[in-house]
């Protein structure tokens, strides 16, 4: 993965989609930022204004580009991005890296002062920036908000959280979906960290919800089975069967 | 009828509150950056505060399908710690420019000090700069005289009184607002400021011109109902359907409007990612959410 193929898409996608004035207010944008260092003010605002400046239509991507995404970056999928959050993520991109604790303490004050839409673009571009090692705590912090459309932004198809994440944040990351009805399918690598920890941990939370009388999400069957072993398969398919002759 | 609210901290009310907003007809609100009933002592707190505004508070009015704005400024209380202040308006720049920031406010005086002066005027200065109309907070005490001054402090900045919101009006102040051709917003508030029957009448001489109805519900003795309910007042006591849906919607989207950030498609036609954003799981786009009188008779908590 490089920073310069990433970025080198993003700008293809941009020359086809943006307009002209908002490609102009961009271009020199990034050559001021250049030129004042990172982590200035303009820097900032301009984080701020990309919405109002550049427009907030779906970003259009054909098969090709999608096969271009995974091969800049593997597992990225652009689906479903916006074309202000694309040129926000190539804005964040452009902020130097070389100082990987300089870089740090820029993204945090860009986080700790970003709204809704400006956190969802931030937590959505994790997988594409540099120092991914450094990024843990950040990947933790977005999976503990309460904004649902945060927590989306990074657990579904978004591949970092299945690279970066321990065994134990991991399972807490795939019952957290459940409990806010996020659909599962959706979340990059689920198969390949499948547990029997974890297998337990639904187990256990279907049957609370079966005892409560309250519906157990559709997806929890699917998320608990690759990860059980013969006796939790047993469990989950007699829960299975239970449920769904109460629930139809 | 579809009803906004301009003015409203939404942070110090309950989900039942946004229930029942929704279900009283009001699609928009905005939430002015105020104190928090207690002066805040380090910068931190400001900024998490701003923060919030437009993150969590954005999205927790979206689960009601309501959509939430709001203002930046720094308060006339808190303006009197001058050492904060100043720090405060250094970090304003840029929570100002924000997506969803409608203006400048709610800013102006609480005791006419010069602290208090000093603050407000910078920040005239900086809606000059950010094109931002201007939410006034008038003062509780010596009003009429605070409501003047604050009028003549904007004019002496060159902004134009169509770009200035004054709120909290009483019968003793909207006269000369109008004249000076500011807007004239109205917080319906228990025991203090206006009642909503004297509301009714203030639109019945002054008619629907460039005034605005507003609950300012906090965390004190408030209603976040206010406005639909002098809505409906209005029209039983024979106001025309015209000057209810100005007063009480249409004027808030003309005076906020010219920020950019107020648009009544936000609403009617949101844009495909703000669906994706702020609707998902919504439960009023699935249209399975009980009334909340339905759930008082029943008694259940399910």
């Amino acid at each position: 993965m490089s920073t310069t193929a990433i970025t080198a898409l993003l700008d293809s996608w941009l020359n086809r989609q943006l307009a002209d004035d908002a490609a102009a207010w961009l271009r020199e944008t990034l050559q001021r930022s250049e030129l004042d260092g990172a982590g200035t003010r303009a820097l900032f605002i301009a984080f701020s204004l990309t919405g109002r400046r550049c427009g907030r239509v779906d970003l259009l991507v054909n098969d090709s580009d999608k096969k271009a995404a995974d091969a800049a970056r593997p597992l990225w999928n652009p689906s479903g991005w916006s074309l202000d959050q694309v040129v926000r993520t190539r804005l964040v991109l452009a902020i130097p890296a070389t100082e990987p604790r300089v870089w740090l303490t820029i993204m945090d004050q860009l986080f700790a002062a970003a709204g809704l839409e400006e956190l969802v673009a931030l937590y959505q571009a994790l997988p594409l920036l540099p120092h991914q090692a450094l990024l843990a705590p950040r990947i933790a912090e977005g999976l503990r908000s309460n904004m649902t459309a945060v927590f989306n932004a990074v657990a579904l198809n978004n591949p970092i959280a299945s690279e970066q994440l321990t065994i134990d944040a991991w399972n807490q990351l795939i019952l957290k979906a459940l409990f806010v009805n996020s659909p599962v399918k959706r979340i990059v690598g689920a198969e390949r960290r499948a547990n029997g920890v974890l297998a337990q941990m639904l187990i256990d939370y279907a049957r609370e919800r079966y005892a409560a009388k309250r519906p157990i999400p559709v997806d929890l069957w699917d998320a608990a089975r690759p990860g059980c072993d013969a006796r939790q398969r047993v469990d989950l398919d007699q829960l299975q069967a239970s449920a769904s002759a109460v629930t139809p | 009828m579809k009803l906004i609210d301009p003015h409203v901290h939404m942070s110090a009310r309950t989900t039942d509150d946004y229930e029942a907003m929704r279900d009283a007809g009001v699609v928009a609100v905005i939430e002015p950056a105020f104190w928090v009933g207690q002066p805040r002592t380090t910068l931190g707190s400001f900024q998490d505060y701003y923060a919030s505004l437009i993150g969590w508070e954005r999205f927790r009015a979206a689960q009601f399908g309501i959509r939430h704005y709001c203002t930046m400024g720094l308060n006339s209380k808190e303006a009197n710690n001058e050492a904060l202040a100043a720090e405060v308006l250094e970090i304003l720049p840029l929570f100002a420019s924000k997506d969803g920031v409608v203006a400048i406010g709610e800013i102006g005086y609480d005791d006419q000090t010069p602290a208090e002066d000093k603050v407000f005027r910078k920040q005239l200065e900086l809606a000059k700069e950010l094109k931002l109309p201007v939410m006034i907070h008038t003062p509780h005490r010596d009003k009429k005289r605070g409501t003047a001054r604050s009028m003549d402090v904007c004019i002496e900045h060159g902004l134009k009184p169509s770009s200035v919101i004054v709120d909290h009006n009483n019968e003793e102040t909207v006269k000369e607002c109008l004249d000076r051709g500011f807007w004239a917003a109205f917080t319906i508030y228990p025991k203090t400021k206006m009642g909503n029957e004297r509301m009714v009448e203030v639109v019945r001489t002054y008619g629907k011109e460039r005034i605005i109805v507003d609950s300012s519900a906090d965390w004190g003795v408030s209603d976040p109902l206010a406005v639909p309910k002098t809505a409906r007042l209005m029209l039983e006591r024979g106001i025309p359907k015209d000057q209810v849906e100005a007063t009480c919607y249409g004027n808030a989207i003309l005076a906020y409007g010219p920020s950019g950030q107020f648009n009544e498609s936000d609403w009617l036609t949101p844009a495909s990612i703000d669906q994706r954003m702020l609707f998902e799981g919504n439960s009023v786009l699935r249209g399975q959410q009980p009334k909340i009188e339905d759930r008082v008779t029943k008694g259940l908590i399910s």
